[in-house]
């Protein structure tokens, strides 16, 4: 082959010039199919060559065979790049007549309801350290509401409680410090259980006292269980559950079925603890009532006291949905309104 | 509970800090302070006055003219209370002076008199509620002294909480034994002046005589204790003001030097003593015992009251003259007439002081202590220091002996308390010595006799029995604040996680995937949403509508239903998961005669996507509701769901655990799980629901997720490679030949490699024979192996068709 003497091989040269420039240059759907057919069809100038090569001498053919290939194929991607180009000018336009700030078509929103959601992330929390979820029955008898946790009937003690009876002995449950027995009794320790639950007081209804409320309780007991992991489980707790800057306060309370007692406040989560009417400008805000296990509950379930020591807590979960999204009513949660229930959806 | 803390200041000397400080100091270490009540603030320019001279006004009936001696010369003072006394002492401001609440006094004209100040009321000066008239002020003050002088104001009154086990912080005493022991101070309680009783006792186990009065306790189980004492000669009159403005801190009413004296112990020491009428203690007898039927008694608040045996009455020679432990009678009650008092302080018992009180629905500042406990071994301190202070403000003389009936239960308790024990629940290491120095200022002693152990003082007897009582002192003394924040190594729990939470996370994800809201609806209910057959009515509810346990969720989710349409609200789809009760039947066991169930409730109404600009919004239907329900029961646990015919005439089939379900209409279907029925599903009855007209049908669902097993894990099948191959077949079938038979019939003739059929168009009118439908069914056939021949594919549809044929009466459509 001769430097530069092969007439075919010039031709090609040029073919691929003309062609790639028609083909991106073509200014419509129409011009670019006219520069395809001449450029690439059947018998268009591309073809015209190859169909040429049967007359080149032998050694000539090959070189002008793979020249042909390459302005094919170098034609075809120009030819794709330009249709997708004069593809998309075309919906572009499509799309500039169609509004598209019309809204989309959405499926309804579900969701868990916000107290719900308040009793997950506290099971979640407690999860992570090693609890697990228990339930047990609303309606309890005297004996594990009041008599297992060292409540005795006749006494104020139990006045507080303000007991829905459905018969002789036969309760709704106060609260669900009675599932603490239950466990215990089945259960040998270490026992380590958050257990969610509904909980009934003979209390008239405002803005934020229910008959029908929600609580969790916690218990952990094993050898070596003292105030201070207590206290430590329960600040750990605090920070995970309103903030890594939420402070904590423990301080003097009584509760039959634990000893010492504490009552567990956090800074104002509204405020932060400069004052506000939520704090009733205190600064603090009371979430648990808790404390070390008494022992009489631990004879109470056939636990040796001198052996195993616990701690136990109650918080509500009610309450705790109201801070956290600043709702004005407790009896808002129940009501089942579709629009309330919709600003917490979350799918 | 309220104290005072010019008062608490005065028990402690040397107390510092201010009413916020020692209010926290309370909260941190002894207990919650719910309130601090500022008294008697912005009184400084208030005098003490004394009316000279009391005229009619001469242009109104209702005003009168008070020459009036404020320190300063007399001035002329319109006055418009009924009631002044001439020589009598006032609160009197002066013009260009403020009252508490902001008003300034001016002096002005009224009805043609210049008014040159005021006298003012209880209320005007913040001091209390009374507006009804000007408030006499005690005699014996000097007119010009200022009012806050006279009174020991500006004070702040702590509004306590007082939990159950610490009565003993419903006085006084009790606050400042804790302040001044977290201060370093000493409690003193200061001397009456002028008099100095100390009585002989006269002793009795069941009865006993001193001062003219016998004692008798007739039932040692209602009253421990009875001591009582005759102070003879008293003048009846208001007190000192030193001793009204104590009991106004703490929000009681002075009456009169005797009855004060009394109320000033309960709020000092917290013993709840009673003074009666000597004269009119018939026969000179006091007794104590129950009450016998068809006593009656007229109390101090001017109630009639009927006794009943459960109450512990006081008597005298006749019947009942007082309800023990709770109120005195009005008969005999200490009155301006009065000159012979007999005063009782006892030790009445907590639980019969209770029964007493609730069986006359009263509750006082005595029954309140007496029912807690007060201290037993107190009671001669207590009344030696009341018969001082009447005979200081009433003056008489008190009969040298006194009578003390009962006794005590014997030696102060002694409550041993290890360190090692203390370390073990505190995780704090305190040597005894440390551990002493703790709890000595609180009063508890330490017993020298073994190892450490204290003795607990009678004040707190009641609360501290158990070594555990004497750690709690320890923790709470040592301050919460101060433990160490550490974490410990931890064994997992023993206790497996309740299935339950399983089963309700993974319905709830699904439901809510599907748009539905969750709700938490109140289990009180009313009747007709209780169990049908077994419902659970609660003894004392607080109304018929709140008188049941609710029976099942769907009802209760349509009274929410109707929450929202009432507002409006016309597209609702919520779901709840929660507890339903049944009464047991008799031959059931179980530890209490209610059942429990864990269930789900939906239900939806209407349009079913959030409308949209681009189509027609169309409204829930009963497949909407049978896809979600199908969802639900095979995602939960393979359950599935089929129509539940309903035979003409049968209203209301039994439906076993669901009771009749009466809200479901006769489109219905049941779940069904692997051990049968876990619920139901359907459309909502019209009766079922308070519907406005324009709302749209409602569908529902409820099945139980108690005893349901979650889905095995779904074992891989195989992706085919090869070309799947769809057909249609279009089939007319009897009206009466279900599509899920035919569907059936499909499977069971059609070769394995039918990967996919399912029902694509109903069709029944023109093109079809009369009584029968089209249905058309789309096939999708795809070998695991090979690519499938033509051939095969065809075979395998003559042989599906010719089944159908003979086994649905079906007819294949030429398309």
């Amino acid at each position: 082959m001769s430097e530069g003497g092969n007439p075919l091989l010039e031709r090609l040269a040029a073919i691929e010039e003309e062609g790639v420039a028609a083909l991106r240059d073509a200014a419509d759907e129409e011009a670019l199919e006219t520069a395809r057919v001449r450029y690439l069809g059947r018998s268009g100038a591309v073809a015209d060559v190859l169909g040429r090569i049967g007359s080149l001498p032998a050694d000539q053919r090959r070189p002008v065979g793979q020249k042909g290939n390459a302005v094919k194929r170098a034609l075809e991607e120009t030819h794709e790049t330009r249709a997708a180009e004069l593809r998309m000018r075309e919906s572009a336009r499509a799309a500039a007549d169609r509004d598209l700030t019309r809204p989309g078509r959405t499926a309804w929103p579900g969701g868990s309801h916000p107290v719900t959601a308040v009793i997950d992330e506290i099971c979640d929390i407690f999860r992570e350290l090693g609890f697990t979820r228990v339930r047990g029955p609303e309606v309890e008898t005297e004996w594990y509401n009041f008599t297992a946790l060292n409540i005795p009937l006749d006494h104020p003690a139990a006045d507080v409680h303000d007991t829905f009876y459905l018969e002789d002995g036969v309760v709704l449950r106060t609260h669900t410090s009675p599932v603490q027995a239950r466990t215990m009794q089945t259960h040998q320790p270490p026992v380590r259980v958050v257990v969610p639950g509904v909980c009934y007081r003979r209390e008239s209804i405002d803005a934020s006292h229910a008959a029908v409320f929600d609580q969790i309780e916690g218990l952990a007991v094993d050898e070596g269980v003292d105030f201070v992991e207590f206290r430590s489980t329960i600040e750990h707790f605090v920070r995970r559950f309103f903030g890594a800057e939420t402070r904590t306060r423990f301080r003097p309370d009584f509760f039959p079925f634990t000893e010492p007692s504490a009552q567990v406040e956090v800074s104002c989560t509204i405020c932060g603890g400069s004052g506000c009417a939520t704090c009733k400008g205190t600064g603090w805000i009371e979430i648990m009532g808790s404390g070390m296990v008494d022992p009489a509950v631990f004879e109470a379930v056939g636990y040796d006291p001198e052996r195993y020591t616990g701690y136990a807590f109650g918080m509500g979960p009610g309450r705790m949905a109201l801070l956290r999204h600043g709702i004005p009513d407790l009896r808002l949660l129940h009501e089942g309104d579709v629009r309330f229930l919709r600003q917490f959806a979350s799918t | 509970m309220r104290v005072s803390l010019n008062w608490l200041r005065q028990l402690v000397p040397g107390l510092e800090g201010t009413a916020e400080e020692l209010a926290d100091r309370l909260a941190m270490t002894v207990t919650g302070v719910e309130e601090i009540v500022p008294v008697g603030r912005g009184l400084e320019d208030i005098r003490v006055a004394r009316v000279l001279e009391l005229r009619e006004h001469p242009d109104a009936d209702r005003l009168s003219l008070c020459l009036v001696d404020g320190g300063e010369d007399p001035v002329e003072v319109v006055c418009g209370a009924p009631v002044i006394h001439e020589g009598g002492l006032y609160p009197f401001i002066a013009p260009g002076s403020t009252l508490p609440g902001g008003l300034r006094i001016e002096e002005r004209a009224i009805r043609g008199v210049t008014s040159h100040g005021m006298l003012c009321s209880e209320r005007e000066l913040a001091l209390g509620s009374d507006a009804s008239g000007i408030l006499r002020l005690p005699d014996g003050l000097e007119p010009g002294t200022p009012l806050v002088q006279a009174f020991d104001l500006p004070d702040a009154a702590l509004e306590l909480e007082i939990t159950p086990n610490r009565v003993d912080l419903a006085c006084h005493v009790g606050v400042a034994r804790e302040l001044a022991a977290e201060a370093g101070l000493e409690v003193r309680v200061p001397p009456v002046e002028g008099a100095d009783w100390e009585p002989t006792w006269r002793d009795g186990h069941e009865a006993a005589s001193a001062g003219g009065v016998t004692v008798g306790i007739e039932d040692a189980a209602r009253c421990g204790r009875y001591l009582g004492a005759v102070v003879r000669g008293v003048e009846v009159k208001p007190s000192p003001a030193w001793l009204q403005a104590r009991l106004r801190a703490v929000g009681a009413r002075p009456i009169n030097n005797v009855v004060d004296a009394t109320n000033y112990v309960l709020r000092e020491l917290n013993q709840p003593l009673h003074a009666f009428d000597l004269a009119r203690v018939r026969g000179g007898r006091i007794g104590v015992r129950a009450a016998r039927a068809g006593e009656r008694l007229r109390t101090l608040d001017g109630v009639e009251r009927a006794l009943e045996p459960a109450a512990t009455v006081i008597t005298d020679a006749e019947g009942p003259v007082a309800v023990a432990g709770v109120m005195g009678g009005e008969e005999s009650e200490v009155t301006a007439g009065t000159t012979d008092v007999f005063l009782e302080c006892a030790w009445f018992d907590p639980s019969h002081t209770r029964h007493t009180a609730r069986s006359l629905e009263l509750s006082t500042d005595a029954s309140y202590r007496f029912e807690r406990g007060v201290d037993r071994r107190g009671c001669e301190a207590a009344l030696a220091r009341c018969v001082r202070l009447i005979l200081a403000t009433a003056g008489g003389k008190a009969e040298a002996d006194a009578v003390r009936v009962g006794e005590l239960p014997g030696p102060r308790t002694v409550v041993p308390l290890r360190p090692e024990r203390v370390q073990r629940l505190l995780g704090l290491v305190l040597d005894a010595g440390a551990i002493e120095g703790l709890l000595a200022p609180l009063g508890f002693e330490r017993d020298e006799t073994g190892g450490l152990a204290f003795r607990i003082p009678g004040w707190r007897e009641g609360d501290i029995r158990r070594e555990v009582d004497l750690i709690e002192e320890v923790a709470r003394r040592h301050g919460y604040e101060r433990f160490p924040t550490a974490t410990r190594p931890t064994r997992p729990s023993t206790v497996p996680d309740d299935p339950s939470f399983a089963r309700s996370d993974r319905v709830r994800r699904l439901l809510e995937s599907r748009g539905l809201l969750e709700a938490r609806s109140s289990s009180l209910v009313a009747r007709s949403e209780a169990d049908a057959e077994r419902p659970v009515d609660l003894l004392h509810p607080i109304s018929a509508e709140e008188g049941f346990l609710r029976g099942a969720l769907v009802p209760v989710l349509l009274r929410r239903l109707e929450h929202n349409w009432a507002r409006g609200t016309g597209d609702v789809r919520l779901y709840e998961i929660g507890t339903v009760f049944r009464r047991r039947a008799e031959d059931e066991s179980g530890e209490v005669p209610v059942a429990e169930e864990l269930r789900v409730g939906a239900l939806l109404t209407g349009r079913r996507r959030p409308p949209h600009w681009s189509e027609e919004p169309a409204a829930v239907d009963v497949w909407d509701l049978k896809g979600l329900a199908e969802e639900v029961a095979s995602g939960l646990c393979g359950a599935t769901v089929e129509p539940l015919p309903l035979a003409s005439g049968d209203e209301a089939p039994a439906l076993g655990r669901f009771g009749a379900a009466r809200w479901l209409g006769a489109e219905r279907f049941e779940l069904v799980g692997p051990a049968g029925r876990i619920g139901v599903a359907g459309g909502v009855r019209r009766e079922a629901v308070d519907a406005p007209p324009w709302a749209e049908a409602v569908w529902a669902l409820e099945f139980g997720l108690g005893a349901v097993e979650l889905a095995a894990p779904t074992p891989y099948r195989p992706l085919s490679t090869f070309p799947a191959v769809p057909r249609d077949l279009a089939l007319a079938v009897p009206a009466s030949v279900r599509a899920a038979e035919v569907e059936a019939v499909i499977r069971e003739a059609a070769p394995e490699w039918l990967e996919d059929v399912r029902l694509f168009d109903v069709y029944e009118g023109d093109g079809v024979e009369g009584g029968r439908r089209s249905l058309a069914f789309r096939f999708r056939f795809r070998a695991r192996d090979r690519t499938l021949e033509d051939a095969e594919v065809e075979s395998a549809l003559k042989q599906i068709i010719r089944r159908l044929e003979e086994r649905c009466d079906a007819r294949v459509r030429s398309a």
